[in-house]
């Protein structure tokens, strides 16, 4: 047991499954030499060779589509786009490529390959390198979205990604990079859509997602101390596929709802949950389940309005304190 | 009449190549697939005029000396990638016609249980490796299937074939750059048929050559060859997956052909000038070029029309099984979108 | 062969003959075109696709024909055309589970807002229907008035007033117009324990199996129990567990009936009726099999103390496998209870009593003797497992030393 930062977690994740198998292959852009952008894969170029970590040029279209032609041919590749904002100019590669392929052949392409990208807010990078693409992600069928909150579970939703044999979208989120967590010694390989209840509690359910997770605790401590309210809050981890029995029995406990989401609010994973709940929960619910996400804008990239935008400790705290009427 | 075209095409000629050995038995055996390729892409156009062919569908008559001829110089294991217009290319890699037949026509003995249909022919286990009906979109990942070639030391290549119009959309541009700077055994063609879709190719494009054009920024060489002689396809086709197989890197080429009917099964293609189809009709067609070659070199009338019989026979049974298919059973809706071979999301 | 309008283009629904280029009476070879058609996409020229004579011409120049329509008839090698085939079959309907758009609960705990426009919360509805709670007498605590579940689990405590059943109450008045009576209104425990029990008796099929125990041993250990702790453990104590050992040993009978399943349970929750003022309650000890009587005895004390406040929570009176209902303490010898739905079985307790019995060798002796009754649910318990119960129910509390292992 050790403590490891998010961005160590990414490396030690990596390499652990390229330990184990050698049909294992990293690219992306400045992910080698470099040791990427974030610093998150510093030494696999020096541990693995410019054969196996391979870095590209700029080419967003070609790094997805060498992925998945490596895919289908027998490799199982780890690509990464630098920030989850340039999904958008390959994403011909996740909504039409990996997605459909099994599909379209009756079974005869398979897709295991992994995607992951810094997602997410925080940084003051502005519009074009903040944004919460996992709306994007989760409405194609085909594809399985992760986004995990401590380094524990990077490491294990990785494996987990990489052993799955579908296409994996992963997304690290870029302001969680430096936090650290208790990381055990050894191989660790978690499982893609399991929810983890990783505060319990009696009065609320709060559901969270990647920086919105360690938000939605401190909230939840706060409520208690100063409201006496006790929310269980549940780090949903995997969007695609979902655990809906975790979040369901929740609700059946709690009564009521809230999400965390960091997306615009426009179709936000949240919204997809709460229409299963408001249906197959409905009389569990004692009061409007509410979304609390980032407005329907573009991010700033001033600190002291992306700080508004994005869901804060505050607010949180204030939107189920205000809710609940306590 | 396109004069560019011509001259280029007219300035390859046969005896220019390199000197690749074709035997008889080869010759013939490109002969029978060029048409089988004409004569079941036009019993695929009677099916639509019919009704039977539903959908869209995007035929290559007129330019199967290149489908005939890139395939008949690759080996078992090697890999074809192709665009929506793939029907050629998925059958000269000795795919069934009826499983091509019966995708066209949506039957649950397509090639794809009606799954994919016209745009997406896929047979895994003959090397086509899928249609994409994505501009540029197999560019790239024919590049990662020769990459992993590449990395576990396989001796197969991959071979990409599209459209002049692909050679305008990014995806060609990254996946060629991507190609070189690794060196993959891969090798693009490009079946220049002078539209992209409806409109003229050098009506859009800053060269003359819309790949060949290309070439030298990618610090590879400029490669245009008659695309109506299998011949010159076949020769031509060798020599770069030798080199690529060899280690040496991929090679594009730019095959001059031209496309009988309109870009798909909505396109009557009334924007082509008065006597350019005739032309390439009358003086360009590969299977009348073909057919007067190996009557030269001493091959028999009889031995011609025997092969021309045999191959309407099988369209007609081929046509015949896929009109009693039955359609897919509605279990298949939701199969195979995810590796466990189902569509579930959530628990 | 039948000459079709071709769809030209995949959203083309119909098409125009501009020109025909063959007449009637003309032969025809593959590649030959026919007639030129238009949408409002394209034209184009329509070729034949076989060889033949042009037998009929059905649409004709300047005609609008929608996709598929026959256009021609071409007789092959002079032949009339043969009858069209019948198309090919369609695909079976779809019956397939992808489609779970709905999946609320199908019962339905009435609307969303009362008449006078107050909101009620879908738990609050549910707890109220359940519970049997006028909700136009519940006051909500919610935004606008909106009442939540913990309104409803108020009203629950604090008996309010439910309005007289109008259509039945006046006939019965009626009947004793001359006989002077104080009307008291139904509070709503009153109203849910008509209603359940009126549903009890109507729906479960009773039986009732009844036996006499010896509790002189159990009388002896109590004493001794009791000399030993501060924890002072009564008779209903001993049952309550003695119980809950018998329907373990009887596994079948230690089930619910569920409408179109038998639910069988691992542990033995058992309901003890609670006499309070103006009703009762039956609060559930849970797994009582793997209690202690020192721990079971100290729950039901604080059970029943809350009950006669009126402050249990709904899961800590719902659900259960069985119940027991003792009025041995006042003095009834024997007596049959109704069944607490959805439960399968009530055990009747009545008073311990000195009787003679026949002694070991001809005579007479005076043991302490309690008659129980079980009521069974017949779709659940058969007669016969229903004995094995009470057998087994007598089997313990007659060796109680089983209950302190």
């Amino acid at each position: 047991m050790a403590e490891l930062s998010y961005r160590d977690a990414v490396a030690r994740g990596i390499a652990q499954e390229m330990e184990r198998d050698p049909d294992v292959v990293f690219l992306g852009e400045d992910i080698g030499k470099a040791g990427g952008v974030f610093k998150a894969t510093v030494g696999l170029f020096d541990q693995f060779g410019p054969l196996r970590v391979r870095d590209t040029p700029i080419s967003e279209q070609a790094i997805l589509g060498a992925a998945m032609g490596a895919a289908m041919t027998g490799l199982k590749p780890i690509a990464e786009i630098m920030f989850s904002d340039f999904i958008a100019v390959c994403y011909d590669y996740l909504a039409n490529q990996y997605a459909k392929s099994r599909y379209m052949t009756n079974g005869q392409v398979k897709c295991p390959l992994v995607v992951r990208t810094a997602n997410g807010g925080g940084a003051r990078f502005g519009a074009q390198h903040s944004q919460s693409v996992e709306n994007w992600c989760m409405a194609i069928p085909g594809l399985k979205v992760v986004a995990p909150s401590t380094p524990v579970d990077v490491i294990g939703l990785l494996a987990a990604s990489v052993r799955d044999p579908d296409p994996v979208i992963f997304l690290e989120h870029k302001s969680l990079y430096a936090t650290k967590g208790e990381v055990p010694d050894g191989e660790i390989v978690d499982e893609l859509g399991v929810a983890k209840i990783v505060r319990p509690g009696t009065d609320a359910t709060i559901l969270a997602l990647a920086l919105m997770v360690p938000r939605a605790i401190a909230a939840a401590d706060k409520l208690k101390a100063e409201h006496g309210v006790d929310c269980e809050v549940i780090d949903v981890r995997s969007l695609v596929p979902m655990d809906m029995q975790t979040m369901l029995s929740s609700v059946s406990r709690t009564h009521r709802l809230f999400t965390v989401e960091e997306n615009p609010r426009l179709c936000g994973w949240g919204a997809e949950l709460v229409s299963i709940i408001a249906d197959e929960g409905f009389y569990d619910l004692d009061g409007p389940p509410v979304r609390i996400t980032t407005p329907h804008i573009p991010l700033p990239a001033t600190d002291v309005l992306e700080d508004r935008a994005i869901p804060s400790v505050d607010r949180i705290v204030e939107t189920v304190r205000r809710s609940l009427g306590s | 009449m396109a004069g560019k075209q011509a001259r280029s095409a007219i300035a390859m000629a046969v005896d220019d190549l390199s000197p690749i050995e074709i035997d008889n038995d080869l010759r013939l055996r490109i002969y029978r697939m060029q048409v089988e390729l004409r004569e079941s892409e036009q019993r695929a156009y009677d099916l639509f005029l019919q009704n039977l062919v539903k959908g869209t569908s995007h035929l290559s008559l007129g330019q199967e000396a290149v489908a005939a001829g890139c395939a008949a110089a690759m080996e078992p294991g090697d890999l074809t990638f192709c665009t929506y217009r793939g029907h050629a290319h998925t059958l000269a890699r000795g795919v069934p016609m009826d499983r091509v037949l019966g995708e066209l026509m949506g039957r649950d003995n397509g090639l794809l249980r009606g799954k994919g249909g016209s745009m997406h022919l896929t047979s895994v286990e003959h090397g086509v490796m899928g249609s994409y009906a994505i501009v540029g979109a197999h560019i790239p990942i024919a590049c990662g299937a020769a990459w992993r070639a590449q990395y576990r030391g396989d001796k197969d290549i991959s071979v990409c074939f599209f459209g002049d119009g692909t050679t305008n959309i990014g995806s060609f541009h990254e996946g060629l750059n991507f190609a070189a700077i690794w060196k993959l055994p891969v090798v693009f063609i490009c079946e220049n048929n002078l539209y992209m879709e409806y409109t003229p190719i050098g009506d859009v494009t800053a060269v003359a050559d819309p790949a060949a054009g290309r070439a030298s920024a990618y610090g590879l060489e400029s490669i245009i060859i008659d695309g109506q002689d299998a011949d010159v396809v076949y020769r031509t086709a060798k020599s770069a997956y030798d080199k690529a197989r060899s280690g040496g890197g991929p090679s594009l080429i730019e095959c001059l052909t031209y496309r009988y009917s309109g870009h798909s099964r909505a396109d009557p293609a009334k924007y082509r000038p008065e006597g350019e189809l005739d032309f390439w009709k009358g003086k360009r067609d590969p299977i009348r070029i073909y057919r007067e070659r190996l009557l030269q070199s001493g091959i028999g009338e009889s031995t011609l029309t025997a092969i021309e019989d045999d191959v309407k026979q099988r369209v007609d049974e081929a046509t015949a099984i896929c009109k009693a298919a039955p359609p897919p059973p509605a279990d298949i809706l939701t199969t195979d979108v995810y590796a466990d071979g189902g569509w579930a999301w959530r628990n | 062969m039948e000459v079709l309008m071709p769809q030209l283009g995949e959203t083309v629904a119909e098409g125009k003959i501009t020109v025909w280029f063959k007449s009637v009476g003309d032969s025809v070879q593959p590649g030959d075109n026919l007639f030129e058609i238009e949408t409002d996409k394209v034209s184009m020229e329509v070729p034949a696709v076989s060889a033949g004579i042009l037998q009929e011409i059905r649409v004709r120049q300047g005609e609008v024909a929608p996709v598929s329509a026959i256009v021609a008839i071409i007789a092959e090698n002079g032949a009339p055309s043969a009858p069209r085939a019948a198309a090919a079959a369609k695909p079976a309907p779809a019956s397939l589970e992808p489609y779970r758009e709905v999946r609320t609960p199908s019962r339905n705990f009435g609307p969303a807002a009362l008449a006078n426009g107050t909101k009620v919360s879908p738990l609050a509805r549910r707890l109220a229907a359940e519970s049997g709670i006028d909700l136009t007498q519940v006051k909500g605590s919610g935004p606008h008035g909106r009442i939540h579940a913990h309104d409803v689990r108020g009203s629950m405590t604090a008996a309010p007033v439910v309005a007289p059943r109008a259509g039945i109450s006046p006939a019965v008045r009626a009947i004793y117009k001359d006989v002077p009576f104080e009307e008291v209104p139904l509070d709503a425990m009153r109203g849910t324990i008509a209603r359940r029990l009126v549903e009890a008796k109507q729906t479960i099929p009773h039986f009732y199996l009844t036996g006499d125990v010896d509790i002189d041993f159990l009388l002896r250990l109590r004493e001794g129990a009791n000399a030993e702790q501060a924890v002072k453990l009564s008779i209903n104590d001993f049952i309550i567990k003695a119980f809950a050992l018998a329907l373990q040993r009887v596994p079948a009978a230690n089930a619910v009936w569920a409408e179109n399943a038998i639910l069988r349970f691992k542990h033995s929750d058992v309901g003890v009726a609670v006499s309070i003022d103006g009703g009762l309650f039956t609060p559930v000890i849970r797994k009582a099999e793997t209690k202690s009587l020192t721990a079971i005895s100290t729950e039901m004390k604080d059970l029943a103390t809350r009950a006669r406040e009126r402050k249990l929570l709904p899961h800590e009176y719902q659900g259960g496998v069985a119940s027991i209902s003792n009025l041995g303490m006042f003095g009834v010898r024997e007596f049959s209870a109704i069944i607490n739905p959805p439960q399968s079985t009530i055990l009747a307790v009545g008073a311990g009593q000195r009787r003679p019995v026949e002694g070991p060798n001809g005579g007479v002796r005076f043991a302490t003797l309690m008659t129980v009754t079980i009521s069974c649910d017949h779709r659940v318990v058969d007669g016969a497992l229903g004995a094995q119960l009470l057998a087994a129910f007598k089997a313990v509390i007659e060796n109680p030393v089983v209950l302190f292992l």
